[in-house]
This record gives C-alpha cells, structure tokens and sequence, in this order.
C-alpha cells in the first residue's frame, strides 16, 4: 500500500497542468517524429533552429546592463565584455523608457535608477565609447521610444564610420506586450504600430542584419502568467506584427527572418523546455500557414531567453544563485540563441559588479564544464516532454482561437483580456503560495530569522547631478532654430504615412533631445490611458 | 453600527514611471476581498496625483507600490504633500523593490509599513485591519457610500 502512496493529489506544474505519475508510449500514440520533431535547423523546428546549434557556437552570453550615467554604463559593458560576456544589452531607465528627459519634472528620483540615462546623441556616444559597434550586437531594452533611440544608435555609428549594414542587434521593439504587461508607453496602440513597422521597413532596406523587434513573452510571465499564455499572447503578438508589415506593403520574406522572440525561463525545468521547443513549432506553423513565405529562414523562430526574474527572493538571497543556475540549464536544454542570467541581488536592486560576474560564471560553466551543449535537443523523445511540448502547443492554439474570435490583439487588449487572464493566474499563484501549496524556499518553509545581508549597488546622487548638467549643457550649445526645424519635419512627416525613421535620425543628429521629439509625436499621435482591470 | 463594520477605505497605487503592477494588484485584491473599500489609482502617478486623490476620497491609508528605485525620493514627496495638505492622518504604506537599508530610513520618515517582494498577503491585510484601532476613529467618515472604483 504505502508504495502507491503520494506526496501530492494531484500534481501540478508551475502553470497548473496535471502531471502523471508516469509517460509512456501511450501518451505518444499518434505522436510522428518526422512531422513533429523533423530534424534540426529544418521545418518544423522542434530540434532547433540551426543544425549544429550549440556545438557550431554557443549561444550569447548576453548580460542586461545600464545604471546611472552613460559613461558608467560604458564602464560596466567594458567590464562584461573583458569578462568574456559575447553580447551587449543595455537597460534604460525608467524616464528614458517613458520618453522624458533626464531633467522633465516626472523624472525626479528615477534618473539613472534602474537602467541608464540617454537623453541625447551624446549620451548615447558615451554609452559605446569605445566600443567596436561593427564588431558586437547590441539589444536594447527601449519599447516605447524605440524608434527615437534606434535613430541615435545609427547616428553614432555613422560618425564612426561605420556602415549600417554592418551593424548587429535587436530592438526590443514591442508595444503590445506592454499594453499587456509591462505598462510602459507613449501613444496609442496604432501610431505605436506604424513605429514598429517604419523600423522593420527601415532595417529591411539599410540595416539588414539588424532585429528590429524582439517579440516579448518574458514580462507577460513576469507579470503573472502561465507559461502557456506567455507563449500564445507573445506569439500572437508576433502574428500582429507580421500582420502589420504584410499590410503596410512589406513581402513577408523582407522582414521576418530578422524578427526576434524574447521568452522567460522559469522554474519549473521540463515545462519550460517544452515551451521552447513548442514555440518554435507552433511559430514555424503558424507563419507557413498564414502567409505562405518561399524563404524557410522566414519560419524561424530565434530566440532570447532571461532567467526568472520574479523567482528570484529577497529571503535567503544566495539562493537565487541556485534557481538561475536552473532556470539557465533550461533555456538551454530549450535551444534559446542567447540568454541572460539573473543576479541573486536583482530582487533588492540593480546588480553589483561581483553579482554580475557570478550570474555570467554561471552561463559559462553550463557551457564549458556540464557538457550538456555537446549534442543538440537532448531531451527529445522522452514521452514526458514530447506530450508536454504538445500540450503547450494546444494550450497557445486555443488561446488564438480565442484571440481571432475577438478579432485580433487590439481589441483583446482593448477588452482587458489578456490582462485579466494573467491577472486571474498571478493570484491563483499568490493563493498558492499563500497557502503553502506551492514552496518557495526561504519564503514559506526552511525561512530563517537571520537577514541575510548582502552588498547592494547604489546610484549615486553624483550620476543624476552630472546627467543634469550634461543636458543643460547640450541646450546651451546647440542650433536651436535647427531644432525647431527638425522637431517641425518629424511632426509633419508623422501626419503623413512617410516612414519616420530618416526623419528620427535628423533629428537626434541636431540635438534634438528624446523628450522634445516624444512631444513632437505625442501632439500629432496622442496619449493613452488603460482602463485598469482589477 | 459598530466601528468595526465600517470599511476601511484604502488608496493602492503605483507612484512614478514603472509600470510593474502585478504586486500591486495582488494587494488590491486581497484588501478588496477581506471587506475593505480599495480605490485603485492605476499606473504612472505622481506624488501630488495620488495626495489629491487620497484626499478626495477621504481614505484611511495610502499603500504605494514602487519597483523603480525612486522610493527615497516618491515616498517622502508624499509624506511632504500629506503635510502640506494637513492630511496627515492618512497612514502611508509601500511595497516594491527596496533595499533593507532604505526600509529603516523611510520609516524614521513617516512611512509606517514596507513590504518586499515574498511577503505573505495575510500579512499585508492584517496591518491594514489593524488600522482600524488607530485611524478610523480620527476621521470623520461614516457611511459615505461611496464605493470601490
């Protein structure tokens, strides 16, 4: 009898799926190889999108970094880069993110906080001095103003000469996710939409190799989701977009083989394995379905990953050592192109430098020492996580069944649907955790009196200071009238359906700060107001 | 009517630019659900957006939810607002990603509860029940009717 027994009634995954005792072949019965794994680097992607994956190149080690001025964010790429980190990937704060200047009112106490100030040209000079930008890529955290700060990244690069066609990178270009999740815009859903597509437009003719939107699952699930409706909002996310670009004139071959995904690594291992390999599939699917591409690199879906960042506890913090080390192996079992690993202080503040160097030690002994990226997709074939890449794949499927019925994302977000789907799955999660159904080590059981104290990065006061005086500087110094001028052809070019992007580009070359072009576009494009679903 | 079935009226909301709101929502909810009248402010506020508000709305407590580091200086700001508004009366509470460090400070300042990512909901609901010894009696409102927004 007590063989039989169990520890739980039932089991579950992070998400709420059932888990059985035991995977067989039955749970594989009408499961194919050849039309649902296919081989990799080949349609539909289960395996990985390149043939050889890891054990042609690792994937990128690439860091989320920025804090205080640009010049001490400089220092701290330099850093990661001399520390063997393969990719750049800088955090804006929050008034650079909302499109306000470091010295607008509302910016009062956040310059610098939790991500790098860039104001102007020139701090996004002295965020990549020295920095070979035809040499590294670079992706940028920057949504809501994408386009603005994209347009300073190419003018940096051709005052050095560099041609943009040798430029790398990946915008992180997304809107939706943020009606969605993250919360942070300028204008309304549709001019927010002609940005994105005036920048895929844009990179397809003069910056080829560049991403010009990473399409993101990772704040959907920070927010609270499932790991099923991270993968089918942020894939249908993707659909809009391609939808968008198809409509405005742009051959779906043009741009799609460039579009990035950005997805969550969470705690529950084989559930997010699975959720890689399903959004590979269901994307490879999806995109031949609809839109019928003669290039396969277009059905592609390539991929960022980050390390649970709301996992992470401010109990016992060393332990988030462990579960990104975790959650890290599964990005990787997954296949992702690149990944950035938590620091076990991130849940506090920003990360020291030491926190930082143990986070990318982390991905490097994965790498080199566990010997797990030395054959590619090892886990297919296991009944388990073959039915649970299935189930995941059926669980977004009908969630755009849903979502077409509603007649697209605009008007699901519109609705409050897909916020209060995620709301609904953060309590239930709350609840659980409340009620000691799920532990959380050093939270709700094995929890110590003791704090555990830790070093903690601070922004100095200083940063903030010099970050003010730099822009009052650029005001003084600058051609105003040539401002006035440049502001003027951006409003004008943006009541018409010209693409923006040389415009933006005139624009910062003149000095034109990022919160002056924002109130430019917000008297043309407008603001919003979500309703909040509570 | 006794006091104690009077509702608390509490103000949740987020002060300043980010826009992390899953916590904040959590906590809304879980106040909502054990019987008192929460007004939800939404996103993206300033200090003196969420002091009017409060003050319209005649609440007992403020509860603030910042993840972008800006507490040192939002915090404080409503404090200030709070005692240029003689409104003083009106508990402040926070919660978001604050260092311990900063906790200390920020309560010598006036804020009365901070709360970090992990803690239990009860606990945030009892410090708000336990509000009811101490504030409602100093307000003036009873039975305004006035309803969750």
């Amino acid at each position: 009898m007590r063989e039989t027994q169990e520890r739980k009634n039932p089991f579950v995954s992070l998400s709420g799926l059932p888990v059985a005792r035991l995977y067989t072949k039955d749970d594989l019965k009408d499961w194919d190889p050849e039309h649902q794994l296919g081989v990799p680097g080949e349609f539909p992607y289960t395996r990985g999108i390149y043939p050889t994956m890891y054990r042609g190149r690792l994937w990128t080690m690439r860091q989320f970094a920025g804090f205080g001025t640009a010049s001490d964010t400089n220092a701290r790429f330099k850093y990661l880069l001399s520390q063997g980190q393969t990719g750049l990937s800088v955090a804006f704060d929050m008034p650079t993110l909302m499109g306000l200047d470091s010295d607008d009112p509302r910016a009062r106490g956040e310059v610098g906080y939790c991500g790098v100030a860039v104001s102007s040209l020139e701090d996004m000079e002295r965020l990549f001095d020295d920095i070979p930008l035809d040499q590294v890529t670079t992706s940028m955290t920057i949504n809501g103003p994408a386009a603005i700060l994209f347009a300073m990244y190419l003018a940096v690069a051709e005052r050095r000469g560099i041609p943009s066609d040798q430029l790398d990178g990946t915008l992180q270009n997304d809107i939706l996710k943020e009606y969605i999740a993250q919360k942070e815009w300028l204008f309304p859903p549709e001019p927010h939409l002609r940005l994105i597509t005036d920048t895929i437009a844009y990179c397809s003719e003069h910056v080829p190799t560049w991403h010009p939107i990473s399409i993101s699952g990772y704040h959907i699930r920070e927010a609270g989701s499932t790991a099923v409706q991270e993968l089918a909002f942020t894939l249908y996310d993707g659909l809009t977009y391609v939808d968008a670009a198809v409509n405005v004139g742009l051959q779906v071959d043009a741009f799609a083989p460039q579009l990035s995904f950005f997805f969550n690594s969470h705690n529950d291992f084989f559930e997010e394995i699975a959720k890689f390999r399903a959004a590979r599939r269901l994307w490879a699917r999806e995109m031949e379905k609809r839109y019928h591409p003669q290039n396969p690199q277009s059905l592609r879906l390539r991929c960022h990953a980050q390390t649970a960042g709301c996992s992470l506890t401010a109990q016992q913090p060393m332990n988030n050592i462990v579960r990104t080390t975790l959650q890290a192996l599964a990005a990787i079992l997954g296949g992702t192109q690149s990944l950035h690993t938590n620091s076990m202080d991130e849940t506090l503040s920003l990360p020291t430098q030491n926190a930082v160097t143990l986070a990318l030690r982390t991905q490097q002994i994965i790498a080199h020492e566990s010997e797990v990226a030395n054959t590619v997709d090892p886990l297919a074939g296991s009944y388990f996580i073959e039915q649970l890449t299935n189930q995941m794949e059926e669980g977004a499927r009908e969630y755009f069944q849903k979502l077409d019925a509603m007649g697209g994302m605009l008007n699901a977000i519109e609705e409050g649907f897909p916020q209060r789907e995620i709301l609904e799955a953060s309590q239930r999660y709350q609840r659980e955790v409340d009620k000691r159904e799920r532990i959380i080590v050093g939270v709700n059981d094995y929890t110590e009196e003791k704090y555990h104290s830790i070093p903690l990065l601070r922004i100095s006061e200083e940063s903030e200071n010099t970050q003010l005086e730099r822009l009052t500087s650029l005001r003084t110094r600058r051609d105003c009238a040539k401002v006035t001028e440049v502001l003027q052809a951006v409003q004008q070019a943006a009541t018409t359906r010209r693409n923006l992007m040389p415009y933006l580009i005139d624009a910062v070359k003149a000095r034109a700060t990022l919160g002056e072009i924002c109130v430019a576009l917000k008297e043309v494009f407008g603001t919003y107001q979500e309703s909040a679903v509570l | 009517m006794t006091v104690a079935t009077i509702p608390l009226r509490i103000l949740i909301g987020k002060v300043g630019l980010d826009g992390h709101d899953r916590g904040v929502k959590l906590v809304a909810r879980a106040l909502r659900d054990a019987g008192m009248e929460v007004i939800y402010t939404g996103l993206h506020q300033t200090p003196e957006q969420v002091v009017n508000t409060a003050i319209q709305e005649d609440v007992n407590a403020i509860g603030i939810s910042v993840h972008s580091g800006a507490h040192n200086y939002l915090l404080p700001r409503v404090l200030e607002l709070l005692k240029e508004q003689e409104a003083d009366d009106i508990v402040v509470f926070a919660g978001g990603i604050i260092p311990n460090e900063d906790i200390c400070w920020l309560k010598s300042k006036g804020v009365r509860a901070l709360y970090l990512p992990g803690t239990p909901m009860e606990e945030i609901v009892q410090f708000v029940r336990g509000l009811h010894e101490t504030v409602l009696p100093l307000t003036e409102r009873i039975g305004t009717g006035k309803r969750d927004t």
